[in-house]
């Protein structure tokens, strides 16, 4: 193909007039009269490259602004991009995944062989059903409300059951709306934040503090006991509080609670409480925020299956809104939860609840312990080895996930240090927000034999 | 405090009310303006103006905590409870009033054949096998299942005309609606037909895209309204369209059941591309398509720098916004951020319906609700009453005209026990109309068609 051909194919077709008129070449350009050669070409380029950039068709639609706040992809898929691009450059490295909480042991039985056996009800005209109560299942909602919250006043129909916290946090977020102010743990569970930004409730991103403008971030340190100090905390409408914490693993006292609550009431405010890992307390504190007086005019509870039967990839979780909880001129939340419930979501799989009802009976139950276990026992295992190796040490005790203190360090240099040379995925403190730097989260899923070769490999590197 | 026995009295009479742990046992007379619907503690249905129960509720509980959180004014704005718990609960009200008569529900669109065992046994598998070590799965891709999105894009879009990356998987429509508000925000303006699925006028004014109700057009401001009838084919008229960011549009349509033709949707795709508009596709009942009517809007050159497909979510690489910015990435980023996945279990069922065996099961059972359609349509026809759909949709939309259509409801709930969907719960559109869904059993259907003929003849 001759250079002029070749050239002609990569012009869109409107410019091919500029092929045409060689006079407008010498002409225009004060280019020499020569019979078409490279020369001319640069010219003609630099012309013709917006005008490609022209014809591809653009809706009139505006972006909308909130998702240009965002400054990255959610805080999980990036770690596992950085883990794909790892074991694109090392084929052959065995990679330990103690990055995303991702569960790895297997569901026990008695739960897998619920939800197979309503699956195979559901070919059959008995035990088929279509659509279901888009709040869940009855006889679900009753056997949550009496396991989970029997002594503390919350009823059956307090009990919304979704498809997990993260999607449940969305559609508090629907509920709220942009008009509402909000406060997070500084670190905290990324959806919180993300999920206030896509709502409209905050400002800019300001990089020099790392922080979206109009979140009030409450600093949870060790020197504070990772509970915030509230006597410095403005007042926001919503307030989310993870506990046992995710990533800190730590665990609020009922003392703490106690202090929230009362900050909550006099304030006005809602708590959006994220008990998704109440189950690996090993204290004494409570599980439930509906365990604290007064709570049940002041907070919403959200919790999930994933952590605690495996479900990360069935999906089950539960929002408790008390009918109690008033908004300001005493419209029940739960009222207008219900309505987002009905209208922006379709129930979770009817599979998933049937497996979650199983893990309620007795055996259900203790076959979940004993998985909950099997973490928390790969929890001390990884405390041991970084306490063993000099290490600040933080959580592990009440949630399967390990606060490795790394002082002075960013926490994505030390994330990356890791990766390159143990091969281990961990997460950036960063990610959880800027009170993470300095940081790395060490989650507890895994096998066991994994768990004690990524603890070989630490020792490894940091002996 | 109210005292027990103690009588209220705040307007005319409409439904008796009980508040709170105080039960009157004489009527609480309350004013009806809109219908909100409450279930306090005892399980009885509270049914009052919003102002009405926060009245009762001082009156009654001495005044409750209040938090100072707002409430959400796109939610005040909102009319009514959602179409479908709103029919559920007419239902409920009807089995308690008469308990012995045999209701039958073609009213919400619910599906009642069981599914096909190859399907069932292939997620039974896939459960059990969550129980082993090799057949453990933790989470999945946000986007979905890759072998699932890979199928679907096979299956589906002959010629590569969708890629399966452009394929999101959800745990529905209805959510996957929400979730694309979320992505455009409230900044964007909607067109809707009318009549339309109630959820995307419904999300749109959640995510406050709308203005207030208006009492006399039946119709919310700032939403275009696009009448589809009869007297247009059930097609919009385009000349006079204004122009809105993103076009809903339901082919085969749920309520009316037409189904666009070639012809109208080249016109939609250009109508959307010369006002830089979005449509966004609903076609949940594609497959239900019996002539060679389109069943994708990408079946539409052009279609892919202007739409979105619902069902499962299809956004082409091509769809810009106006600065440039491609749709699919912050779909992605609302995916990923307020979603988890759908259930693999679910995923693995969705799988099996695209092998060889379990596409033709389904199938089947597609032909058995529009056998159904079918023996519907006739029924209403042999009564001289026009009966528009049913061929290329689950749906019958039979026009009673010069009737409120809440009104045909009742009295076809009343007389016959039979549910259906008044045609206004679509729209203002859908007055004088009311929506027979053909989900049922045979029986059932062949019973509903026997009670409609002795009612209407």
């Amino acid at each position: 193909m001759s250079v002029s051909q070749s050239f002609a194919t990569s012009l869109s077709s409107s410019s091919s007039a500029f092929f045409v008129s060689s006079n407008f070449i010498s002409s225009g350009y004060g280019v020499q009269n020569v019979p078409f050669p490279a020369k001319s070409i640069g010219v003609v380029k630099c012309v013709a490259a917006p005008q490609e950039q022209e014809t591809v068709f653009k809706t009139k639609v505006p972006r909308n602004s909130n998702m240009a706040k965002l400054q990255a992809g959610y805080l999980f898929p990036e770690i596992a991009r950085r883990r794909n691009a790892h074991l694109l450059k090392y084929p052959d490295a065995k990679v330990i995944s103690l990055g995303i909480g991702d569960t790895t042991e297997p569901i026990p039985e008695v739960i897998t062989s619920a939800m197979a056996q309503k699956s195979l009800g559901l070919s059959t005209r008995e035990g088929y059903s279509g659509y279901g109560a888009e709040q869940g299942e009855k006889p679900l909602r009753a056997a949550i409300a009496s396991t989970f919250y029997g002594n503390f006043g919350i009823e059956e129909d307090d009990i919304f059951i979704s498809d997990g916290a993260k999607c449940d946090i969305s559609r508090l977020q629907v509920v709220f709306g942009s008009n509402v102010t909000m406060a997070v743990q500084d670190p905290s569970y990324p959806a919180y934040v993300d999920s206030s930004v896509i709502m409209g409730q905050t400002g800019q991103f300001q990089k020099d503090v790392e922080k979206y403008a109009t979140i009030e971030y409450m600093r949870c340190t060790a020197e504070n006991g990772f509970f915030p100090d509230l006597s410095t905390v403005g007042r926001t409408d919503i307030i989310f509080f993870c506990s046992p914490n995710n990533p800190t693993g730590s665990a609020a006292t009922r003392e703490q609670l106690t202090q929230l609550v009362q900050f909550a009431k006099k304030n006005g405010s809602i708590i959006v409480y994220d008990s998704a890992y109440a189950l690996y307390m090993s204290d004494d504190n409570p599980r439930s925020i509906f365990e604290i007086p007064g709570a049940k005019e002041v907070a919403i509870e959200t919790s999930s299956y994933s952590k605690y039967a495996g479900f990360t990839g069935v999906r089950l979780g539960w929002t408790v809104v008390p009918k109690q909880l008033l908004f300001s001129d005493g419209f029940p939340v739960a009222k207008d939860f219900n309505r987002i419930v009905c209208t922006c979501f379709n129930g979770a799989s009817n599979i998933a609840q049937a497996g979650a009802l199983a893990c309620l009976s007795p055996e259900g139950l203790k076959a979940m312990y004993e998985v909950i276990g099997f973490y928390k026992e790969n929890t001390d295992i990884i405390v041991d080895t970084f306490n063993s190796l000099g290490f600040k040490v933080y959580g592990g005790k009440n949630a399967p996930y390990v606060w490795v203190h790394f002082p002075g360090q960013s926490s994505w240099d030390v994330f990356s240090e890791i990766l390159e040379r143990t091969h281990v995925v961990t997460t950036p403190g960063s990610g959880f927000g800027p009170g993470g730097e300095g940081f790395i989260r060490v989650s507890a899923f895994g096998h066991r034999e994994n768990i004690l070769e990524a603890c070989r490999r630490f020792k490894q590197l940091y002996k | 405090m109210v005292r027990i026995g103690q009588v209220i009295t705040l307007g005319c009479i409409s439904h008796v009310a009980f508040c709170g742990e105080l039960v009157f046992p004489q009527l609480v007379l309350v004013q009806m303006r809109m219908v909100e619907h409450l279930v306090d503690s005892h399980g009885f249905r509270l049914e009052c103006d919003a102002w009405v129960y926060r009245l009762l509720e001082t009156l009654v509980r001495g005044g409750g905590f209040h938090t100072k959180v707002p409430r959400n004014v796109n939610l005040e704005k909102l009319r009514n409870g959602y179409l479908f718990p709103e029919i559920s609960r007419h239902e409920l009200q009807h089995i308690e009033k008469y308990p012995n008569a045999k209701l039958i529900s073609l009213g919400v669109g619910d599906t009642t054949k069981p599914i096909p065992q190859i399907i069932a046994s292939h997620m039974a598998n896939y459960a059990f096998g969550l129980s082993t070590d090799i057949g453990y799965k933790g989470y999945g891709p946000e986007q979905g299942n890759k072998a699932l999105r890979k199928a679907i894009a096979e299956v589906f879009y002959k010629n590569e005309l969708v890629k399966d990356t452009e394929v999101f998987i959800s745990d529905g429509a209805q959510c996957d609606i929400t979730r694309l508000q979320l992505l455009l925000g409230s900044n964007v303006t909607i067109a809707v037909q009318d009549p339309s699925f109630p959820a995307y006028i419904d999300s749109s004014v959640i995510i406050g895209q709308a203005g207030h109700f208006e009492d006399n057009a039946k119709k919310y401001q700032s939403i275009e309204y696009m009448n589809c009838g009869p007297q247009n084919n059930f097609f919009p008229d385009l000349s006079t369209t204004s122009r809105a960011d993103v076009i809903f549009f339901c082919s085969p349509n749920n309520p009316t059941g037409h189904a666009a033709t070639r012809k109208q949707l080249e016109e939609l795709v250009e109508f959307a591309r010369d006002n830089g508009s979005i449509i966004v596709f609903d076609s949940a009942y594609a497959t239900y398509i019996k002539d060679d009517r389109p069943r994708s809007i990408f079946e539409i050159p052009g279609a892919r720098e202007a739409s979105i497909r619902l069902g499962w979510t299809v956004v082409p690489e091509e769809l810009l916004y106006s600065n440039g910015f491609p749709v699919i990435h912050d779909f992605n980023r609302i995916v990923c951020t307020s979603f988890n996945g759908a259930s693999s279990i679910a995923q693995a069922g969705g799988l099996a319906c695209l092998s060889f065996e379990g596409f033709a099961a389904v199938q089947s059972v597609l032909d058995y609700y529009m056998e159904n359609a079918k023996i519907l349509v006739e029924t209403f026809a042999s009564l001289g009453l026009k009966a528009y759909g049913g061929r290329n949709a689950p749906y019958i939309w039979v026009h009673f005209p010069g009737s409120k259509s809440w009104e045909v409801f009742s009295k076809i709930l009343e007389k016959a026990h039979i549910i259906t969907v008044p045609g206004s719960g679509f729209g203002p559109g859908g007055e004088e109309y009311i929506r027979v869904s053909a989900f049922g059993h045979r029986d059932a259907i062949l019973e509903a068609s026997r009670r409609l003929k002795i009612l209407f003849s």
